[in-house]
């Protein structure tokens, strides 16, 4: 893989939709930062700070919150196979000096160009470090899995340190003999501990229950509701053991406050239903094919910003510009107040992709309308294109988060037609 | 770790001894990297016309072709004892019979000029019997008389090397005094030309020649140097040289250092056998790399201390700080072959107990280093007069040599200084100090020894 598609130059802001010349570095508007940060700012250290209740995160400005969510998957309980392939394990890595600095070479590292997530601008040697800044690639930097009626994409975007972000994607055969496609997307809340965790558990319980589930009938909604009960039950028990003694600022007395925490969708398409589900303020978006008839978000954020618009007390745009527009009011974890998953089924009477998000996409393109304008026009046909090219979106538009793009075509391609 | 020599060229071997982690905002990346060449099948006897190989090093005869050009100081000072000139080609011919057969030799009597002792005709001889034996005849035609310009020796030498192909090429220089024939930005000149074209090892007989220029042409042309003080040592010293030079098995060999975007190389030096600082000798060789010359290698082990600045990164991100690996140029400029290599990492913690360890080897080399520079520092400072100067920098050397166990150079240091408390470094300067003590010193504080294991 090389450079990622480059879709065009933003045309609006992403925070309040001003519209931008061509070059500009910051929103006229509300003077929201465009461009890319420089390389020293690369790497910010979380800021750490907890967000007051209800909210989860603090989002100290307008824009993409700082030190917001992210989420990453086990790469090993996907169909797929990973664009990125890890040359060590996750943890322990940096552990074990060796004398000679040999590095047991990689099946997949052997000139298969994969691009730095660091630089962005080196390839991955065969020592599994960038030719270019040196920095080795953490397997969850960027991911991405396509099976036949589901693709997905997760970025560590530009601004954070690592992937928070997760996602799991599965086909399963029906009962009825029919497939199944099952996507599920989560992001890690940055300012509780161990938030890739908290989303990587959330995605593999969730995936888990559905593949079991919808096989033997289940309904599709309580699969779903189902497998986001177990998905918090994961991310609860992710709270119980004592921390990793190298975790970084670990503050004892915030443990259980600060317990491993998480958003959570789901999307499963089933036959003509498709039906989602979701917990805090990672999206669903319905995009038709036919782009003259409407797109629409399919899902409710639990966030502040939601619930002020939902109430009247705020106009969508008043709210989006308050800083705590992005703290969300429902998440998975052992502090999560209650868990209710959301669930929702439609059928769709026309041709179309589900896009499954978390907020370091949606960020960049938040109405359905400007979801439904950065989405190719191909995407049904070429999901994992479709899911690379929002991810090129986010990235362009500053890449602020963790990006996690899952890409569902409806209504699923024939059997032995998906597309390769 | 892959082997990339080909038979005939020793494997090399890197080891790479660091504390990879660093706190978080840290920068600075210490490594010592050790390099040991072994095996390069030396049993083989050079052929008597050395070949050019069309397909380059890889097809190097298992011997490689050697030429070594010994450069004998005859200024009128040798005359000074005797007994000086008489060791001198004593020690020569004890270095000619060291010649294995094939090796191509020359002999340079240097004084204000450079003349061909043997054999003459701007060429290199073929060592064999016959050779040998007129080369020890051509010796006794040495007569002292003239001057001394050091730098008129190495540009024949030069030339002779350039008459043959050799790939290979050695220099053993003998002075007993001061270059005062010439200017020192003439042998600084010199110098700088010579470099990369032939190595020398070079060696002060008596105690009237300068100390910084006999180490300055040694380091310049990656040779060694040292004090013969006593003529009679001559003979073994040559013996010992040439054995050595016999030994060498690849020549130009480098060390490449890669280092990542935004990285700044602090420096790079070798620290074993002896310090040696190379960082303004690199040579830019591709994007972020550069070359820094190590010379001709035998069957031999040398450390270096490479230091790296990188940008920082978050904690719990692993960066590759530098790649070393030790090159050979292509003969027709083609890429360079890779011998070994060695990874230098960087690995972000929030751990202190972690990167707040200092890695053994590191520093026992910072040791090392700064106990040279003490050493000289010193010494200066005894011969300008600055007794407090000189016997708090001695006292440190001499509390460095100690801890290190360098008791070679403990030795050397007890005959300058009466010392009173090695482990504080207390020390008295002594108030008489022969020349040779005080010159042996000098030329010998760069030598270190390595960690104990």
């Amino acid at each position: 893989m090389s450079q990622l598609p480059r879709p065009p130059q933003l045309t609006a802001c992403p925070v309040c939709h001003e519209p931008l010349e061509p070059g500009d570095n910051f929103c006229g508007g509300c003077g929201a930062d465009l461009s890319a940060p420089p390389p020293g700012e690369r790497f910010p250290a979380p800021s750490g700070t907890p967000a007051a209740a209800p909210g989860r995160r603090a989002a100290g400005r307008p824009g993409p919150p700082p030190g917001a969510d992210a989420s990453v998957p086990d790469p090993r309980a996907f169909g797929g196979v990973p664009a990125q392939s890890a040359h060590g394990a996750l943890a322990g890595r940096g552990d074990r000096p060796r004398p000679d600095g040999g590095r047991s070479p990689l099946p997949a590292a052997n000139g298969t160009g994969r691009t730095c997530g660091a630089c962005r601008s080196g390839m991955i040697d065969k020592d599994g470090y960038c030719e270019h800044c040196g920095h080795a690639p953490r397997e969850r930097d960027h991911m991405e899995h396509q099976l036949p009626g589901v693709a997905a994409v997760s970025d560590r975007g530009l601004r954070h340190h690592r992937n928070e972000d997760a996602y799991a994607v599965s086909t399963v055969p029906l009962a009825d003999g029919g497939p199944a496609t099952v996507a599920v997307v989560s992001d890690g809340v940055s300012s509780a501990t161990r938030p890739d965790e908290a989303s990587a558990a959330a995605c593999a319980a969730a995936r888990e229950t559905l593949v079991t589930a919808l096989p033997r009938g289940t309904d599709p909604r309580q699969a779903t509701h189902d497998a986001i009960v177990r998905a918090a039950e994961a991310v609860t028990s992710l709270a119980a053991p004592p921390p990793p003694a190298n975790e970084p600022r670990q503050h004892e007395t915030h443990r259980q406050e600060n317990a491993p925490a998480c958003t959570i969708v789901t999307a499963v398409v089933t036959g003509d239903l498709l039906t989602v589900g979701w917990i805090g303020d990672s999206r669903a978006y319905w995009v038709p094919e036919d782009r003259a008839t409407q797109p629409a978000r399919l899902t409710e954020d639990d966030s502040w910003a939601a619930q002020m618009v939902a109430a009247g007390l705020l106009s969508e745009a008043e709210a989006y510009a308050d800083e705590r527009a992005h703290a969300i009011t429902g998440w998975l974890g052992a502090d999560a107040y209650e868990v209710d998953p959301h669930t929702a089924s439609f059928h769709p009477d026309r041709k179309g992709v589900v896009i499954v998000c978390t907020d370091g996409l949606w960020n960049y393109a938040e109405s359905a309308e400007r979801m439904a304008e950065i989405t190719p026009p191909d995407a049904r046909s070429h999901p994992l294109e479709c899911a690379r090219r929002l991810l090129a979106h986010a990235l362009d538009g500053g890449g602020h988060d963790n990006v996690t793009v899952a890409v569902l075509p409806f209504p699923l391609p024939p059997e032995g037609a998906g597309s390769a | 770790m892959a082997n990339f020599a080909k038979p005939g060229v020793p494997r090399f071997a890197v080891e790479v001894y660091q504390n990879a982690h660093l706190p978080e905002g840290g920068r600075e990346v210490n490594a010592i990297v050790t390099v040991t060449a072994t095996g390069g099948g030396t049993t083989g006897e050079t052929p008597l016309v050395p070949h050019q190989s069309p397909v380059g090093v890889a097809a190097r005869p298992a011997a490689p072709a050697a030429g070594v050009v010994v450069m004998v100081d005859c200024s009128g000072s040798m005359e000074y004892p005797p007994t000086k000139m008489r060791n001198a080609r004593d020690a020569t011919a004890a270095a000619i019979d060291t010649l294995r057969d094939g090796v191509a030799f020359a002999v340079v009597a240097g004084t204000h000029q450079a003349k061909e002792a043997y054999p003459g005709g701007g060429r290199l001889a073929v060592a064999d019997a016959t050779t040998r034996h007129q080369a020890k005849e051509a010796l006794r035609k040495l007569t002292p008389g003239g001057g001394t310009a050091i730098g008129t020796w190495l540009r024949l030498a030069d030339r002779l090397f350039a008459s043959s192909d050799v790939s290979i090429r050695h220099g053993i220089l003998l002075t007993d005094g001061r270059n005062e024939h010439e200017e020192p930005e003439a042998l600084r000149t010199t110098l700088n030309a010579c470099a990369g074209r032939f190595t020398c090892d070079a060696r002060g007989v008596g105690t009237d020649w300068e100390v910084k220029e006999v180490t300055g042409i040694a380091s310049a042309l990656l040779g060694t140097a040292d004090i013969v003080a006593d003529p009679a040592g001559l003979a073994a010293d040559f013996t010992r040289m040439m054995e050595s030079t016999m030994g060498k098995e690849v020549a130009d060999v480098a060390l490449r250092l890669w280092t990542p975007q935004g990285a700044e190389v602090r420096y790079v030096k070798q620290v074993a056998p002896s310090v040696e600082e190379l960082t303004g000798r690199r040579v830019e060789s591709g994007p972020r790399t550069g070359d820094y010359p190590t010379g001709s290698w035998g069957d031999e082990s040398r450390d270096y201390h490479v230091c790296v600045r990188v940008p920082s990164a978050a904690v719990g991100e692993e960066m590759l700080a530098a790649r070393v690996s030790l090159v050979l140029p292509a003969p027709d400029g083609g890429p360079a072959q890779v011998l070994s290599q060695g990874l230098v990492r960087a690995v972000w913690t929030a751990d202190p107990a972690v990167s707040t360890s200092i890695n053994p080897q590191v520093a026992h080399y910072t040791g090392q280093a700064e106990l040279a520079r003490v050493i000289q520092q010193g010494l200066d400072l005894r011969r300008s007069g600055d007794v407090d100067g000189a016997t708090a920098k001695l006292g440190r050397a001499v509390q460095l040599a100690s801890r290190s166990g360098n008791e070679d150079t403990a030795k050397l240091l007890a005959k300058v200084v009466d010392v009173v408390d090695a482990a504080t470094g207390t020390v008295r300067l002594k108030a008489k100090v022969s020349a040779e003590a005080q010159m042996t010193l000098e030329t010998r504080s760069t030598k270190t020894v390595r960690v104990k294991k």
